[in-house]
Formats: structure tokens, sequence, C-alpha cells
């Protein structure tokens, strides 16, 4: 199985989070609301992972409907 | 038994939101947005459906424009403590429920101006006068949607185009609205609402909110400040909605049930219940009418109130009757001032008050029948001795 190449959306919100996660199973993106990486330091303590490859079109999205974030990360 | 106490409280309610809350009692339960678990993200997402279904109500596009508040008081007091300073002039009716007249008259001592501009007998408001009482130094003006006391509805729209032109702030009461009347805050240009969670969208008590425009947040200050799930490493407030306004633990359980309340509403529609409380309140007060010894207060028009009807019986005092249709009719309704002295005032019915019937949607034909029928062996009772 190849292991699949994750990024994260940060929130400033936890209601942004949750909001941004209707809209993603609405437009069929793979997503998942997982809890912020260590590594990592966000604003609110959930965020999205999603397959890498989808970045473009999770970037489109969340502009479209201007839900703010606080950044896009690599895991 | 007869409830026509819903002004006060709807009861009973959607067969959804006792299912939502029960359901969300036992299987959910858990801190929504403080824990990443799927419990914790469980409770925030059922929060954030109801933030969502009340933006679709209220006819804007960003849920994160609703705040929620214990109740419709304390949205109106965010905003009254919150935006006004010393100096700062606002505008009120004399129509207002002291949800908004205690949290004036307090910034009034403060060093807010307070005007309150006289309403007729029958509880309207004339727009014009509101316009009359601007000043250079007016910031805000704020009115009830319809009154508790008779449900004659305020203006809104026509104060709207007023504000917006003179670069007043608006901010509705929509307690007695929210659910039985269309609102539509942008065409309206109400700047801030406030909203029960439990009278017409049929959640239960202890749920209301605040809708705040875009941008009018930078200028009013927090009631409450503390944790938000947000920005936890910072020790300042976020500025951003709706945490801004939404520290502590909120009541899940609460909008669990408000949720599912706003969902019937948006299921039935809001012209649906309205029409169907219309016919309910002309049933009352052409009942009323009829029945000699009987005052209506108010305008006689349902299309002019909402499902609110004050009245009083010649010789009688309100809290008598109201204990007379309970004890011997198991009719609930509410006697006395209903926490709006200065409406009463404008009513001419001060201080003995009225005694207020307020039906839902869920109120029955043969409950208004039973409810006149009573009122009328009340007077014959009366005449005997």
């Amino acid at each position: 199985m190849e292991t699949a190449e994750y990024s994260v959306v940060l929130f400033y919100s936890t209601s942004n989070a949750l909001q941004a996660e209707k809209l993603f199973k609405k437009t069929g993106v793979a997503i998942k609301l997982i809890p912020v990486p260590r590594q990592l330091s966000s604003d609110c303590g959930i965020c999205l992972r999603f397959d890498r490859p989808d970045e473009p079109s999770v970037k489109a999205i969340l502009e479209k409907k201007q839900i703010e974030i606080q950044g896009i990360h690599p895991i | 038994m007869i409830y026509l106490d819903n002004a006060a409280t709807s009861w009973p309610k959607p067969e959804a939101v006792y299912q939502a809350m029960d359901n969300f009692m036992r299987h959910t339960g858990a801190n929504p947005g403080r824990s990443a678990h799927q419990l914790s993200i469980e409770a925030g997402r059922i929060i954030y459906e109801t933030r969502e279904s009340l933006s679709m109500l209220f006819g804007i596009g960003d849920p994160m424009r609703i705040v929620f508040t214990s109740n419709a008081t304390e949205a109106l007091n965010v905003v009254i403590r919150g935006l006004l300073h010393p100096g700062d002039h606002v505008i009120t009716s004399s129509m207002e429920h002291n949800s908004v007249m205690r949290p004036l008259r307090h910034m009034e001592k403060l060093g807010v101006e307070v005007t309150v501009v006289k309403c007729s007998s029958e509880g309207f408001l004339n727009p014009h006068d509101v316009e009359q009482a601007v000043g250079p130094h007016t910031r805000l003006v704020i009115l009830n949607h319809a009154s508790n006391v008779v449900g004659t509805l305020l203006p809104v729209a026509e104060v709207g185009q007023i504000t917006r032109r003179r670069g007043v702030l608006l901010m509705i009461d929509a307690a007695q609205t929210m659910g039985c009347y269309p609102v539509d805050v942008e065409e309206m240009h109400i700047d801030l609402l406030a909203f029960s969670g439990h009278k017409g969208l049929y959640g239960p008590q202890g749920t209301g909110g605040l809708y705040i425009r875009k941008g009018i947040e930078s200028s009013i200050e927090p009631l409450k400040y503390g944790g938000t799930g947000s920005r936890s490493e910072h020790e300042y407030q976020p500025d951003f909605l709706p945490d801004k306004y939404e520290s502590g633990t909120p009541n899940t359980v609460g909008l669990a049930g408000l949720g599912a309340g706003v969902r019937f509403v948006l299921e039935q529609g809001v012209n649906e219940i309205q029409k169907r409380e219309q016919v309910l309140t002309r049933s009352i007060i052409d009942g009323l009418k009829a029945i000699p010894g009987v005052t209506i207060y108010g305008d006689s028009d349902p299309r002019k109130r909402v499902a609110v009807v004050s009245f009083n019986i010649s010789g009688l005092i309100p809290s008598e009757v109201a204990m007379q249709l309970e004890e011997y009719h198991q009719i609930m309704c509410r006697p006395g001032l209903h926490c709006s002295p200065i409406a009463h005032k404008t009513l001419g019915t001060f201080p003995q008050g009225t005694i207020r019937l307020s039906p839902g949607y869920f109120t029955s034909d043969d409950d208004i029948e039973g409810t006149l029928e009573a009122v009328r062996r009340i007077i014959a009772t009366k005449a005997r001795f």
C-alpha cells in the first residue's frame, strides 16, 4: 500500500474548521478533522487533513467560500 | 389544559427538539471545540449546524455572524453595555421590554443620553419621530420588532432606512418575531438583532443569540472574557466572530434543541406559521370583541401584530381573571405588566396591567373556543355577585 502524503489546513476558530468540514463533504474532497499535529502551532485545536495532491482544489474552495484560514502545511 | 403563554416560552416543542436534546445527552455529551476527539468534534458540529440553520432563517450568507447567548436579554446587554460610552446618545421606543429599558437606564447613570420616542396608545411608532430624535451624538436606535404586551409590530424596515441614511446603528429586539414573522436583516437594514431561542424558534430555555453585521464587532466590547478553545496560547480575547462573544462552555444540549427547532421552522416555513398564528389571533380578537365588558388593547388587525393579545374585564383585576382561568378552566396565561412597565404606560394600562393570551403554532381552534367560553363564564359569574 502506498503511504499517502497529507497536508493540513489550520484555522483561527473551531467554528471555521467545522464550517469547512461540511463544505468539503458536500464537494466530495476527501478530508478528515484531526487534532493539530504537535509540530504545528494553531489558534484552534483541530485542523483539516487532506491528500496533498488536492491542495489546489482545497485552496480554491476555501477562497470561493471566503473561509478564513491560518495556513496550509504539509505533515 | 390550554397553554396560551407562548410569548413567554413556546410549549409544547416539536418532537425533533426533544429527540435532539436526548440524543446529545446520551450519545455525544462532550465539550465542543475544546478537545479534538470525536465526541468533542461531534458536539462542535451540532452547534455549527444550529448556527448555519439560523443564518438561513436570517437570510445571511455567513453563519459566523450569529453569536449564541443564554437569552435575548444577554444579547441586548452585550450591545447596550459593550457599544455605548458616556456622551453617546441612544434612541428607543415607549413600547420596550425591561430587557432594553433596564440596561439603558443603567447606561444613563454612566453618562449615556437616552431618548424614549413615544408610541401611540395602540403601540404604533411613527418613523418620523425617530428621525426627529437623531442628533449629532446618536450612536444607536434600539427597538422591539413586536410588542410582548400587545403584539404590535414596529416599522423596522422604515426606521432602518432612516438609520442607515443618518449613519446610526439599528438594533432590533426580535424576541417576539423570530420564527413567526419574516425577518431579513439585509433588506431591513438591521445592524444588530437579539433573538430568543425558546419562543418562536422552539428551542429550550437558556438559548438565544445575537446577529452582528460584518465589521460592527470591532466597536463592541464583550460582556464576558474567557476560554474559547481558540488562540489558547494567547491571554487576550480573540477579536473574531463568534469566539469574541462566546467565552466559556456553551449550552450545547440547549443548542442541539434550538437547531432542531429552527429546522422545524424552516421546514414549515415562516409564512405558514405566520398565517396560522394570524388565524388564531383573529379568532381571539373577534371572539373577545363580542363579549360585553371586555376591553382589548392594541390594533385589532392581525396583520399589524403577532400572536399576542392583551385584554381586561371591567371590574376585575388581571391577576384575578388569570387565577380563575387556571383554577376553573385549566388555561395558562400571563397577567400583569409582562416586564414592560413603559409599554403599559403607553397603552394606559399601568399599573394594573392586562391579561395576555399568546397562542402558538400548536394551539388548536378548540383551545381558542374553550378560552372564549371561559371568559364568558367568568363575566357571567361576576354578574351574579
